[in-house]
């Protein structure tokens, strides 16, 4: 039995998780939640937010995130691959920034609408 | 210059207001921004996490603003960036500057106020030792390094476990800082659990409860800093103290309302949200002045913001076609309440419910919630876990609020099991 804290919603509900019973999960209070805390234990995931350089723009950098989540071990590895990575304004919310992230499948997708100025 | 209203601050209390506003039938309504954007504070919390309530869907910061400037541009609302509103009268004239205008005074029939709020500094909390470089409020740092591409340290303590400093932990980390420590004064984090989890204990990021900062040493830069348990009544602990070789402090140690302009203009402020005294429509104690989300009181998620602004700007548009005065009953603290949101409710204005935000003073257990009348009880609710870093909410019927004058108290209950 792992004792977790959710993180699917501020909410953070105390969720217990029986490994030697299937990943049955009680305490959560919602389905998202009893999903979160098999995944957690057995292949856990993050969506990753980070910025990247961006030429034209009011700022200098454009904040990105994963299509979906990745594997948690990524991570870092992930925020790594943005280092070199550079754009040019305009750039819309939802624009792919990096294919296929470290073979994952997942995209770093703009968050913010930048405009050229 | 003349609008009908005028709301100060472009964050998500004032995009959430003017969209209301507009949508309750006010035609003639600007939002006046300091920054050169909209969005306020949204533009450099880039993590995910918001929305999960307003939107039914998890969006970063920046995407959470972006849904609203979409709104506001369905509307003709206007905006004016890069503008500072100096003063605000008790005529509710508003003074301005800007590059493009010039000064300009607008007269407004009606304003909301939607400045947020600032960080705590070190000043705020007497830190004692040296006076170097490389102390910073989280939230500075989070902008150096979201917007505008400067890490401001490579090995950070972080004092305070607020949610910007939990999220600003994890983003030091990533972006290849090393943080040694996340300091916290009380036994318990200010913070969501859920930051605890995935902003501390993903990247073995040591929390310590009851412990603070006694000193900070460095000539230039930040060179070290002592750290020490506290007691009960959080003095430090002699002997206790631990050392941390870092170049930078970070500091998560609480959020103030920016109420400059409120006091100018003579509005009531309650000494314990350091936000306007509001009644159950938001309205401030100056006639036709609304008030709206952090500038309020501080908020734990933007979600609430929002809805809480939604309801300042629907009551900005009917205070343009009636008068809202009327007796109101006072909703004060008992036990175990540190502060509640609305002050004061107008029975007559109240239509089906009325919505009272609140925080408890302390942790919790099984407890019970009682609101009570010159001694009677008008309304009891269970609750199995209350924290002071938790905004807690209740909904009061307006059937269950018929009649009663003078005060009502809230307090909490402890249940024994």
């Amino acid at each position: 039995m792992t004792e977790l804290t959710c993180i699917v919603c501020p909410k953070g509900c105390r969720l217990k998780v029986d490994e030697e019973n299937g990943f049955a999960v009680t305490g959560a209070s919602c389905p998202r939640g009893t999903a979160y805390g098999k995944k957690e234990l057995t292949a856990p995931t993050r969506t990753v937010t980070s910025t990247v350089a961006i030429e034209g723009a009011l700022h200098s950098r454009l904040p990105v995130k994963t299509s979906q989540e990745i594997d948690r071990a990524l991570v870092k590895e992930a925020v790594a691959a943005l280092k070199n990575v550079q754009v040019k304004a305009p750039v819309s919310t939802g624009d792919v920034i990096l294919e296929n992230v470290l073979g994952t499948g997942t995209d770093f997708i703009a968050t913010k609408t930048m405009g050229r100025i | 210059m003349n609008y009908d209203i005028v709301v100060i601050g472009g964050g998500p209390a004032g995009l959430a207001a003017a969209v209301s506003a507009w949508d309750s039938g006010a035609r003639s309504v600007l939002i006046l921004e300091r920054d050169k954007e909209l969005g306020g504070i949204l533009n450099q919390c880039i993590h995910n996490g918001f929305g999960l309530h307003y939107f039914k869907e998890e969006l970063t910061g920046p995407e959470y603003a972006g849904r609203f400037i979409e709104l506001l541009q369905q509307t003709g609302v206007d905006v004016k960036l890069d503008t500072m509103v100096l003063h605000i009268t008790d005529k509710k004239e508003i003074h301005a500057v800007n590059t493009v205008d010039g000064y300009m005074i607008i007269h407004a029939k009606a304003i909301i106020l939607a400045m947020g709020c600032r960080e705590r500094t070190r000043g705020a909390i007497g830190i004692p030792g040296d006076r170097p470089a490389g102390i910073f409020t989280a939230g500075t740092a989070q902008r150096y390094v979201n917007m505008e591409g400067y890490l401001c340290g490579k090995r950070v303590v972080v004092l305070g476990s607020g949610d910007i400093g939990l999220i600003m932990a994890r983003r030091m980390t990533l972006e290849g800082a090393e943080v040694l420590a996340c300091v916290e004064l009380m036994p318990y984090s200010n913070g969501l659990n859920r930051n605890i989890v995935q902003c501390l204990n993903d990247y073995g990021i040591p929390l310590y409860l009851s412990h603070t900062i006694t000193k900070i040493e460095g000539k230039r830069r930040v060179e070290r800093v002592i750290v020490s348990k506290v007691d009960e009544n959080r003095r430090p602990i002699p002997g206790t103290e631990m050392e941390f070789n870092c170049d930078t402090v970070l500091l998560s140690v609480g959020l103030i309302p920016e109420n400059e302009l409120t006091r100018e203009a003579g509005i009531t402020i309650d000494p314990r949200t350091n936000g306007a005294v509001v009644f159950e429509n938001m309205e401030t104690s100056l006639s036709g002045v609304f008030a709206c989300g952090n500038v309020v009181h501080v908020h734990d998620l933007v979600d609430f913001v929002s809805a809480e602004s939604a309801k300042a700007g629907a009551s900005a548009a009917a205070y343009l076609s009636r008068n809202t005065d009327g007796p109101a009953v006072e909703v004060k603290n008992g036990n175990g309440i540190g502060y509640t949101v609305p002050q004061k409710l107008r029975l007559e204005n109240i239509e089906k419910f009325t919505e009272l935000y609140f925080r408890a003073r302390q942790v919790y257990g099984e407890s019970a919630l009682v609101l009570s009348c010159g001694g009677k009880e008008v309304l009891r609710l269970h609750r199995e876990r209350m924290a002071p870093g938790e905004m807690e909410k209740i909904i009061l019927p307006k059937a269950k609020l018929a009649g009663l004058t003078g005060e009502l108290t809230l307090s909490v209950e402890e249940e024994t099991l």
